[in-house]
């Protein structure tokens, strides 16, 4: 089946979502053809030969009818599929790795519970997300300034980052690799900067990132300390917009 | 022997009125006529659509290289604000029930004049008023509003976005919405009591019905708007914490307060000009609506659902009820199909006449059906996690918009020598067509390419991924085709100028303003025909030719 412009991404959910994407499309595509040939043929044929007056018809209820029951029928259908996705993706399975994720103006401080683990990085420097494969992973979504949007494109998932709320989802990664990620909700001057990368590694790989960043204090801490930077006064160098993200 | 007049004289009063009062500029200030306020309107609110549109080609002149340098980080923030807040606020509604609206609805039922002409002159002070204000933000230090045109809680904070340039947003907003309501007023007031005799509800013409509904719409959707506005700047100027979380407040409550709003607010802009295009359709197909009382039901069941669907803004904040929303959204689909069915069963066995006023009927509604059709999408929340903030979300909305644009120049090229009593020149209404038909397509279809490859809305630069590049140009040569096509309108005007004069009926008009003078005198007709349908001129003009009822067709078929 075509793709019709979407990818499958590298999740269990962004797969079920590109064949909703798909099962929509191919809708789309055939009342929409449907449509577009209705229109160039009535423009085409009916167009005016003279100055007789064609007849004056207004109504045919039953072709009215088909018209209203047939769409009602096709939304119905579309709904349930929704729901179908919908359910899984949204989906709470149990799972043991968790990942706070907290967004800030401009940037994305990643932590692990239960670990002084701690990843902080503002705009280009575009911190990283390090999480395991084909593991639930729970991400709970905070922000500590104005509403901000985690986005994946990998995942096809996005969510806002909102102020005083808690948000919670999960995601399980099918791959291993690197994945770019950025803010999608307008958060002021360096919203077009705010950028994250999402690695996903084996489970193994993922155990000894752990253990080998809890042991480094000196991580953790300069994290802290990059953290306390938060507030507003920072300003990446204007060097940082040229030099683009590797 | 008598003085012949060219046309019968059966109300003395109004027949022989002169009218007598200022003129010029003092005529402008204090008229309270509907067609001169009407045409006041429209040509502050067209100066808007060139306005907003300038900032648009320099929002897609930056995005032609990944790291554009034409603007600042924080010129583009203030540059989309103000494109979308100039094309929503100042542009599209005002063009619609301020403009058109004003000047053909009160004809249509054969009102003298709008029920409260004082008020209608204040709301397009208001209207006035409100733009400047707004717009006065760019000569403020801290420069306009960058918020983005929605002005989401707490960026829109007197923390995060200080400066004057945000207050004079709220500030024009503010007036804006007056004017929208009490325009919404007068248009119900108007609708109701003013009805010639004869002219009973399922007699009035498509764009009166819209324009009630939109009216309707109006009253319900935008005292919420203005309360949220008071809010926020008691937020940002009295102390209060109503949208701030550190205060106990809510930021996803200015959200809800939007979007209750700003969905309706969608089909307060397009219901005009869906009425537009159902009035073009059929005159230039010579026969009546199809389905006309269908088609009515769908505008009553849109605006109805309308009021439900707001939260589908909100999907990917979590805190909402998808599956409600989802449905309501996804149903709005049905009676907009309806109306695109009835447009096609409209053409269908007619004379299809392509003037440049059907042309853009019909571009109208090509455009239309992409961005409605990809709005179904957007409906399911799934896919709208995908594409949400995404480039995505802005080509569905232009696609819709750009058709708007394209059913409100036929509104133009259709009333405008009504209005002028000069028709514009064709052959360049015509080349202007393709440019901004071809144009609007060139301008939209790159930008769901781009959205599903994974472009936010809203970057000024995209450093990290430069292969975004070609797309994005593809879109700038489509948004400098659309300018073209607005300068080939400007052009039109003054190549056209009291050169070709209209007559009272060029188009062969099924309505009431069609049967009066263009333009019509000061309280509009000098004589009524008799009302026994929807189409009284057409009536008139071809007794033999009357709409066929339902279950007659056997009859009348040859």
């Amino acid at each position: 089946m075509p793709t019709f412009g979407a990818s499958q991404g590298d999740s269990t959910s962004s797969r079920s979502v590109f064949h909703l994407w798909q099962g929509f499309s191919v809708l789309a595509a055939i009342i929409g053809g449907l449509v577009v040939a209705l229109v160039v043929w009535a423009a085409l044929r009916y167009r005016r030969r003279g100055d007789a007056i064609p007849a004056q018809y207004q109504y045919h209820i039953p072709l009215e009818l088909l018209y209203t029951i047939v769409p009602i029928l096709i939304v119905f259908g579309l709904f349930a599929a929704t729901l179908v996705v919908e359910n899984k993706e949204l989906a709470n399975p149990k799972t043991s790795v968790t990942i706070d994720v907290n967004a800030f103006q401009w940037g994305w401080k990643f932590s692990y519970p239960g670990t002084p683990v701690v990843v902080v990085g503002q705009t280009t420097q575009a911190p990283t997300m390090v999480m395991p494969s084909d593991t639930n992973v729970h991400i709970n979504l905070t922000s500590t300034d104005v509403v901000h949007g985690f986005y994946v494109k990998a995942f096809n998932f996005s969510r806002y980052a909102l102020p005083g709320v808690l948000n919670q989802f999960t995601i399980r990664a099918v791959k291993t690799g690197t994945f770019f990620g950025q803010c999608t909700q307008l958060c002021g001057l360096y919203h077009s900067l705010m950028f994250f990368h999402v690695k996903v590694v084996t489970p193994a790989q993922y155990q000894t990132w752990l253990s080998q960043n809890s042991s480094n204090a000196a991580v953790a801490a300069a994290a802290q300390s990059a953290q306390s930077q938060q507030s507003a006064t920072y300003v990446p160098a204007k060097t940082t917009l040229s030099s683009g993200v590797k | 022997m008598t003085e012949v007049l060219d046309r019968p004289v059966e109300t003395p009063d109004h027949g022989h009125e002169q009218h007598h009062g200022p003129t010029g500029i003092l005529k402008w200030l204090t008229t309270t006529d509907h067609k001169i306020i009407g045409l006041s309107y429209t040509v502050t609110s067209v100066m808007m659509l060139v306005i907003g549109g300038a900032f648009a080609e320099l929002i897609r002149a930056q995005l032609t290289t990944p790291n554009g340098t034409l603007v600042s980080l924080a010129q583009y923030n203030e540059l989309f604000t103000m494109h979308g807040s100039v094309m929503i606020y100042l542009f599209a509604g005002p063009f619609a029930f301020g403009g058109l609206a004003n000047i053909i609805v009160p004809i249509q039922i054969g009102a003298p004049d709008m029920a409260f002409p004082r008020l209608n002159a204040l709301s397009y002070w208001l209207y006035l008023m409100g733009s400047i204000t707004m717009l006065s933000g760019f000569f403020t230090a801290g420069g306009a509003a960058n918020f983005g045109w929605v002005g989401y809680a707490p960026l829109s904070s007197s923390i995060n976005t200080p400066g004057a340039g945000a207050d004079l947003w709220i500030g024009g907003l503010l007036l804006t919405g007056f004017s929208a309501i009490f325009t919404g007023v007068n248009l119900c007031a108007t609708i109701f009591y003013l009805r010639a005799p004869g002219m009973t509800m399922f007699r009035m013409p498509i764009f009166t019905w819209n324009m009630l509904v939109t009216a309707i719409l109006i009253l319900l959707a935008f005292p919420v708007l203005t309360a949220g506005l008071i809010m926020l700047y008691a937020d940002r100027h009295f102390g209060t914490h109503i949208y701030s979380v550190a205060g106990g407040g809510v930021p996803v409550l200015w959200q809800h307060i939007f979007w209750f709003w700003g969905h309706p607010e969608v089909y307060i802009l397009a219901l005009p000009f869906f009425g537009m295009a159902t009035e073009i359709i059929p005159v230039f197909s010579k026969k009546p609506v199809f389905g006309y009382k269908g088609m009515i039901f769908a505008t009553l069941s849109i605006a109805a659902l309308s009021l439900g669907v707001w939260a589908h803004h909100m999907f990917t904040t979590g805190v909402v009820l998808l599956p409600f929303f989802s449905i309501m959204s996804l149903l709005i689909a049905v009676p907009t199909g309806i109306k695109i069915f009835n447009w096609i069963g409209t053409m269908w066995r007619g004379q299809i006449w392509f003037s440049t006023a059907m042309l853009m009927a019909i571009g109208f509604l090509l455009t239309f059906l992409i961005g409605g059709l990809t709005g179904i999408y957007l409906a399911s929340p799934p896919l709208d996690f995908f594409t949400h903030d995404t480039y995505f979300v802005i080509a569905h909305f232009h696609s819709v918009v750009m058709a708007l644009v394209l059913a409100g120049m036929g509104g133009l090229y259709y009333w405008g020598p009504k209005v002028t009593g000069y028709l514009l020149n064709e052959r360049i209404g015509k080349i202007q067509f393709w440019f901004l038909f071809i144009g609007t397509q060139v301008f939209t279809l790159p930008l769901y390419l781009l959205g599903l490859r994974g472009m936010p809305r809203r970057m000024a630069v995209y450093p990290h991924d430069p292969q975004w590049k070609f797309l994005n140009d593809l879109s700038t040569v489509g948004a400098v085709l659309i300018g073209v096509s607005t300068l080939l309108f400007v052009v039109n005007i003054i190549v056209s100028w009291k050169k070709y004069p209209a007559g009272d009926n060029p188009w062969d008009g099924h309505t009431l303003e069609w049967f009066t003078t263009s333009p019509p005198p000061h309280h509009n007709f000098y004589r009524l025909p008799q009302i026994r349908s929807e189409r009284p001129t057409w009536d008139h003009n071809h007794p033999e030719h009357k709409a066929v009822p339902h279950g007659k067709h056997a009859e009348v078929t040859p």
